[in-house]
């Protein structure tokens, strides 16, 4: 039988940008394939964008043709959502390796994941579920965070949660248990003071306290976001982390108290629904920027500038 | 049964009395749970019930937008609440969520009157592999023209990933075509069956409809047989099949990306 043509079945080699050594001071936003257009039009620069890891593990398509087009501009943060680390079963052996191999591909300069679990008895609930902290737990992270970095070949940063119930069986405070977690395993963390806002406010916490808890040396990336603020059936409180608006004056107070203690430290704004045009979510990084900079002027700019 | 083990098994209970209600409306909180002072707590693992029903009708909904609009939002969105419960996901990849959708609407009570839905949904399933199959390229009408005459007929192709084909005994493509996007709809008067052809030669996704015997014979390109058998069998089904018409088809729509010749 003789060949016509072959079928090609190789990964095409594409050029990605060697990482960026230091994102230090940079701020940026969530990528949204409907701001595409309106980035590459733009030409933002000094920014970094963050893109949640589950949507670029097809195996090619339109999706991958996007991200390459941000890889090739801009540093990139991938933010996983549902390792369930914070499970006690095993981590999915597929799902690792998906994840391993977005790393591969696109060689991004942060990689992170949510201190939750989402997955139970082979049915994943699409959700960041909440987990008590107790040493038994902490074991389990633990196992879990080093796990996926010896997959990864990269510290990985795990993110404080947005959680609507505590529980009684907790041993140990959230910053404790992430100080731990760095200790033990080397990992990174990625602090999102809207999630600060949130889980203190619904658990009656003043997150100041919180913060003076937070092992802030420990901090590699920022998350802000909006939350949507409800009432419970007995008209307590009760924040939801939507990621459907801008973030709220509170969070950005906490954001100036934060800036304050650890300088440069790489903010994105995230967005995930509710989706406004570019430029509204393109002021919310600027507005992070300047508050990072405080009084000095911002070096970002638009499309006159050359890149 | 050593420390860890233990703890491993103390914490998956726990996790298991907490996924029992998240599902299950009239299951109760779990132990453990708590709020502050002041608080409801079942407000508060409510927001977990909600977000979890919630994200997972919303993933539905993407990816079958044009069953969504064709049933309404709330018609879509109910049905989906019995499907999630039914069957939540097992994968962590959304993309691949609802496979059993186009089953599922065949059996749901309150579809009966939409016999081509299932098949509109099976169209947008297919366009949704489609979307996210690897990146190969096609092969083009050159590969015919320096083949021997005699040697045509013992062509075998290889599909491109995305390749996809759905039959059906209603107009399914046409129904889909008209509800992929926000534009109006018109009356369709066609009570003609339209087998669909899902491929993605580029970077976007095309869904055509084939000419006559043009579902048998790529089935059975895709299946591994030879031209000749292909073509010999499409013209079995469908005797008015017009070879130049579907090659060319073929050819234009991306369905294959390799092609051999000679002895399998």
């Amino acid at each position: 039988m003789r060949t016509l043509t072959d079928a090609d079945t190789g990964v095409a080699h594409r050029h990605l940008r060697p990482p960026s050594p230091n994102m230090k001071g940079l701020a940026g936003a969530s990528f949204k394939h409907e701001h595409l257009a309106a980035i590459l039009e733009e030409r933002p620069h000094d920014t970094f964008f963050e893109v949640h890891a589950e949507n670029y593990m097809g195996a090619g398509g339109p999706a991958h043709r996007a991200l390459e087009n941000i890889r090739n501009r801009h540093p990139l943060s991938i933010h996983g959502v549902c390792m369930s680390l914070g499970g006690a079963q095993p981590l999915d052996a597929d799902h690792l390796n998906r994840v391993r191999d977005v790393c591969n591909r696109y060689e991004p300069d942060l990689v992170s994941e949510h201190l939750a679990w989402s997955s139970h008895s082979g049915a994943f609930y699409n959700d960041l579920l909440p987990l008590p902290y107790t040493q038994d737990t902490l074991s389990h992270v633990c196992a879990h965070v080093e796990q996926v970095q010896d997959a990864i070949r990269r510290p990985l940063l795990l993110e404080n949660p947005s959680t609507y119930v505590t529980f009684a069986s907790s041993s140990m405070s959230e910053p404790e248990f992430l100080k731990a977690v760095t200790v033990r395993t080397g990992c990174g963390l990625l602090l999102d003071i809207n999630n600060v806002f949130v889980s203190t406010t619904n658990h009656g916490y003043d997150a100041k306290t919180y913060l003076d808890e937070f092992p802030l040396n420990a901090v590699r990336q920022i998350h802000l976001a909006g939350h949507t603020r409800q009432q419970d059936t007995e008209a307590a409180s009760l924040l939801i982390d939507s990621h459907d608006a801008p973030v709220s004056d509170a969070v950005w107070a906490l954001y100036d108290e934060v800036t304050a203690r650890v300088a440069q430290i790489p903010t994105l704004i995230e967005w995930d629904s509710a989706l406004p045009e570019w430029k509204v979510l393109w002021a919310e990084v600027v507005k992070a920027r300047q508050r990072m900079d405080g009084s000095r002027p911002s070096p970002m700019g638009g499309r006159a500038d050359v890149c | 049964m050593s420390a860890n083990t233990h703890h491993a098994n103390s914490q998956t209970s726990f996790q298991a009395n907490f996924v029992t209600g998240l599902l299950d409306p009239d299951a109760g909180i779990p132990d453990d749970v708590h709020a502050p002072a002041g608080a409801s707590v079942m407000s508060r693992y409510n927001v977990y019930r909600n977000n979890v029903t919630v994200s997972l009708i919303n993933a539905l909904a993407s990816v079958y937008p044009a069953v969504q609009r064709i049933t309404g939002v709330d018609f879509f969105r109910a049905m989906a609440r019995f499907y999630v419960r039914a069957k939540p996901p097992a994968s962590p990849l959304l993309f691949e969520y609802g496979r059993q959708v186009p089953a599922f609407i065949e059996s749901y009570e309150y579809a009966q009157q939409m016999p081509w839905l299932a098949d509109v949904a099976r169209l947008e399933r297919a366009w949704l592999d489609a979307y996210h199959a690897a990146d190969l390229s096609v092969i083009e009408y050159g590969v015919f023209a320096e083949l021997a005459p005699d040697l045509l007929g013992s062509l075998r192709f290889t599909p491109h990933p995305a390749t996809r084909i759905v039959r059906s005994a209603y107009p399914a493509v046409t129904i889909f075509a008209m509800n992929r996007r926000e534009a109006p709809v018109s009356p369709i008067c066609s009570t003609d069956s339209e087998d669909g052809l899902v491929t993605r030669p580029d970077h976007e996704v095309l869904v055509s409809k084939l000419p006559p015997g043009g579902a048998v014979f790529l089935s059975r390109l895709i299946d591994g047989a030879s031209l000749d058998v292909a073509v010999s069998e499409a013209f079995t089904d469908t005797p008015s099949f017009d070879l130049q018409v579907n090659l060319a088809g073929m050819i234009s729509a991306g369905v294959f990306i390799g092609v051999t010749y000679g002895e399998s």
